[in-house]
C-alpha cells in the first residue's frame, strides 16, 4: 500500500496490510503535526506534493528496505492539503518476521521520505509562514542526484 | 522544442505561478533550461544555490538533453531539509 491523500489517515488498515502469518513484529510509525515549532505557535501546516513522482520515490523507498532487509511488507500512505494540530500527516507500516530489522526498516522509511520524496510542509504562523527544510538547507555544490540504482560504496554514502 | 515546467511549494511562491511553457533549442540540455527559468525568474533561488530538477518524474542531472514535450519539475527542498541523496546505507550497521 503506497498512497498520496488528501483525507484523514486511519493507521489501521494501514498496518493491517503489511500483516501475514510469517511477520511476528509489525512497527507502524505515525507522523502528526506539532503545536509548536521554532519556538512559535503553529496555527495549521500545508502539504504540497508531485503527486506522481512522489509515488513513483515513495516505491523506490520500499524496494530499498527489500534490497536492505529482504523485507517485501511496507506500507506507506501520506496525507496532503491543509492539516490541523495533531492530525496524522504520514504513516509507516512495516512488518518483519522479527523485531529488529521491522524497527529499523520502520526508521528508514520515514528518514529517507523526508530525503526523497517531492512533498512540501509550509508551517502557517499567526506571523506568517516558512516552507519547512527551506531555511538553512537550500541544497548547495554540483550536481543533482545521482540514479537511484547506481551502487554507492560505504564510504560516500551521505548521512544526514 | 517546447517543455513545461513546474513550479512547487517555495518556487512556486517565488515564481508567482505553478506552471510555465519554454521553448528551447534542439539538444538543449537540462542544466540549460534551469539557467533559462532562473533568468525569467531571478527570486527563484540564490544565486549560490543549485536548483534540483526532475525530468518526466525522475531527478535528473544538468547535462540530460531535453526532449520535446518534456515535463521539468524545479524541486525545493523537501520537508525534511537537505537535498536528495542515494540510498543511506552507511552507518546503518546492525
Amino acid at each position: 500500500m503506497i498512497e498520496i491523500t488528501r483525507q484523514a489517515i486511519d493507521p489501521q488498515p494501514v498496518t493491517a496490510s503489511v500483516r501475514r502469518d510469517s511477520n511476528g513484529a509489525v512497527v507502524t510509525f505515525l507522523g502528526v503535526t506539532r503545536r509548536h515549532s521554532m519556538g512559535k505557535a503553529v496555527l495549521y501546516l500545508e502539504y504540497e506534493a508531485y503527486e506522481p513522482m512522489a509515488l513513483k520515490e515513495l516505491a523506490k523507498i520500499g524496494r530499498e528496505v527489500g534490497s536492505r532487509w529482504g523485507l517485501q511488507d511496507v506500507a506507506i500512505v501520506h496525507r496532503v492539503g491543509r492539516l490541523e494540530i495533531e492530525d496524522v500527516s504520514l504513516v509507516v507500516a512495516v512488518a518483519s518476521p522479527h523485531r529488529r530489522e521491522a524497527f529499523e526498516a520502520c526508521q528508514y522509511v520515514v528518514d529517507r521520505i523526508k530525503e526523497t520524496v517531492p512533498i512540501w510542509k509550509k508551517e502557517v504562523f499567526e506571523d506568517g509562514a516558512v516552507w519547512v527544510g527551506c531555511q538553512s538547507h537550500e541544497p548547495s555544490g554540483a550536481g543533482a542526484r545521482s540514479a537511484e540504482d547506481r551502487p554507492v560504496p560505504a564510504s560516500q554514502a551521505s548521512g544526514d | 522544442m517546447k517543455v513545461t515546467v513546474r513550479f512547487f511549494a517555495l518556487y512556486r511562491e517565488r515564481a508567482g505561478t505553478a506552471r510555465g511553457c519554454f521553448t528551447l533549442s534542439p539538444g538543449a540540455t537540462l542544466g540549460q533550461l534551469v539557467e533559462t527559468v532562473r533568468g525569467r525568474y531571478p527570486d527563484l533561488a540564490p544565486p549560490h544555490v543549485e536548483v534540483v530538477a526532475a525530468v518526466n518524474t525522475e531527478y535528473a542531472e544538468a547535462g540530460v538533453v531535453l526532449q520535446d514535450g518534456d515535463e521539468v519539475a524545479l524541486i525545493p527542498p523537501v520537508s525534511g531539509g537537505g537535498r536528495p541523496g542515494p540510498p543511506a546505507f552507511a552507518g546503518r550497521d546492525h
